[in-house]
C-alpha cells in the first residue's frame, strides 16, 4: 500500500521558541520545520517571534532576518527574491508557494513554514531535488531539430506559433505544483508531475522543434502521464498563476487526437 | 520513494526505467467516453425506476421485457461494469505496491466484474426472450 502516516522518525515534534527583543510592538510568530540529518532527532517545530516594524514585507524577509539575527543554523534555499529564480519554494500557511512572493500580512496569525510536502529533506526548509531534476532531464527539455538553422539567422517562428508558448515558458521550476500533486506524492517515482508535464507540453508546443512524435511517445504511458488525475492542486499553487493541469489536457488530448 | 531497499543507480536510470509503455491513451479515452454515455442512461434507469416504485413484480418483468428497455439495460450494465473496472483499475495503480500485486489485483477485479455483468445481463435476456 501507498503510506499515509510518517515514519517514527519523521514524526514532528515541538521546538523551541525564539522570544521577541522586549519592547517589539508588531510582532508576529513564525513556526518553522526544523531538521538535521546528523543530529539523529525527530524533526521539530520552532517557534521565532519576529517584529515585522524591523521586517521587509515578505515571509522571506522575515527567514533572511531570523538567520542573520536570531539563529544562523536555520537553513532555506533563496536567491533572487523576486520570483524568478525558483529557490525558496516553500510550504508557507498550507500553500505551496515562494517565500519571496509571499506577503507576511496575506497570512492571519503565526506563519507556519514547511518544506515542500513528500520530498526527502536534506535540511530544514530544503528539500532533496535530485529525482524530480532527473525527470526534468528524462523529457530532454531542450530544442531538437534535424533541419539546421538559417545562416546567421535565429529559427523563425511567426507570432501565433510563438503565442503558443505563453503560459509555458513562464514557468521558473520551482516544483510547488508537483510538490502538492497527491497523484505526485503517491506515484512520484513513475509520474513525471505537473511541473515536468508542463515543460514536456513547452516542447511539444515550441514550432521549431521536430521531435513532437517522440515526445509524444515517452509521455505515453499510464504512469508517467495518466497519473494525472485533474485534481488541479497545480493551478491552485502555482506562484506565477500558471495552469499545468491544461498542459497536461493539452498532451492527453494530441495522444487521443494520433489514436484516431 | 515506493520501496525501501538501498538503490545506488543513478536518478536518471531510476526515472527512465524500463522507459514508456506506450499506452495509456485508449484507457483514458474509454474512461472518459464510458462517463459521458453513463450520464443519460443512469439519469434514464433513476427515473424509470423511480416511476414505479413499489410496483409488483409482473409490471417490472414485463417492463424490463420491452425490447427498447431491454437493450438499454444490457448497454447500461455493460457500460456502468466497464467503466467500474477501469475506474478500480486506476485507484489499485495509485495506491496499492508493488507493482506485481497490482497485476494480480487488477485481474481479480476484472474476472470478478465480469462474472458480475455477464449474470446481470443474462438476467435481462431471460425476462426479454
Amino acid at each position: 500500500m501507498a503510506t499515509f502516516t510518517l515514519p517514527k522518525n519523521s514524526t514532528v515534534q515541538p521546538g523551541q521558541v525564539y522570544k521577541a527583543e522586549p519592547g517589539a510592538k508588531n510582532v508576529r510568530s513564525f513556526k518553522i520545520y526544523r531538521f538535521d540529518p546528523d543530529s539523529g532527532e525527530n524533526p521539530r517545530m520552532d517557534t521565532y517571534e519576529v517584529d515585522l516594524d524591523k521586517c521587509g514585507p515578505m515571509v522571506l524577509d522575515a527567514l533572511i532576518k531570523i538567520k542573520n539575527e536570531v539563529d544562523t543554523t536555520l537553513t532555506f534555499r533563496r536567491s533572487c527574491r523576486e520570483g524568478i529564480c525558483g529557490s525558496c519554494s516553500m510550504n508557507i500557511d498550507g500553500l505551496n508557494t515562494l517565500a519571496c512572493l509571499k506577503p507576511i500580512e496575506d497570512v492571519q496569525g503565526e506563519v507556519r513554514i514547511n518544506p515542500l510536502p513528500h520530498m526527502p529533506v536534506v535540511k530544514d526548509l530544503v528539500p532533496d531535488l535530485s529525482q524530480i531534476y532527473a525527470q526534468l532531464r528524462s523529457i530532454e527539455p531542450w530544442l531538437k531539430a534535424d533541419t539546421s538553422a538559417p545562416p546567421d539567422e535565429e529559427r523563425r517562428q511567426s507570432k501565433e506559433e510563438r503565442a503558443k508558448l505563453d503560459g509555458l515558458w513562464e514557468c521558473i521550476l520551482c516544483f510547488c505544483c508537483s510538490t502538492a500533486c497527491p497523484s505526485y506524492w503517491w506515484n512520484g517515482d513513475r509520474y513525471l508531475g505537473p511541473a515536468v508535464l508542463l515543460q514536456a507540453y513547452r516542447w511539444i508546443a515550441d514550432s521549431r522543434d521536430e521531435y513532437t512524435g517522440e515526445r509524444l511517445d515517452q509521455l505515453q504511458d499510464p504512469f508517467r502521464l495518466y497519473r494525472c488525475h485533474t485534481i488541479m492542486n497545480c493551478a491552485r499553487t502555482c506562484p506565477k498563476g500558471l495552469n499545468p493541469a491544461q498542459a497536461i489536457g493539452e498532451i492527453k488530448m494530441l495522444l487521443a487526437e494520433r489514436e484516431g | 520513494m515506493s520501496e525501501n531497499l538501498k538503490r545506488l543507480e543513478t536518478p536518471l536510470a531510476r526515472v527512465r526505467g524500463f522507459g514508456s509503455a506506450k499506452n495509456g491513451t485508449h484507457h483514458w479515452w474509454m474512461q472518459r467516453a464510458t462517463s459521458i454515455g453513463l450520464l443519460p442512461l443512469t439519469l434514464w434507469f433513476a427515473f424509470s425506476i423511480a416511476a414505479r416504485a413499489g410496483s409488483p413484480w409482473e409490471v417490472m418483468a414485463e417492463w424490463i421485457a420491452r425490447p427498447f428497455n431491454a437493450v438499454l439495460l444490457i448497454v447500461l450494465i455493460s457500460v456502468g461494469f466497464y467503466h467500474t473496472a477501469s475506474g478500480l483499475q486506476v485507484v489499485v495503480e495509485d495506491y496499492i505496491r508493488p507493482d506485481r500485486s497490482v497485476m494480480a489485483i487488477n485481474l481479480a477485479i476484472k474476472a470478478v466484474l465480469t462474472l458480475l455483468g455477464l449474470l446481470a445481463v443474462l438476467s435481462v435476456i431471460r425476462l426479454a426472450v
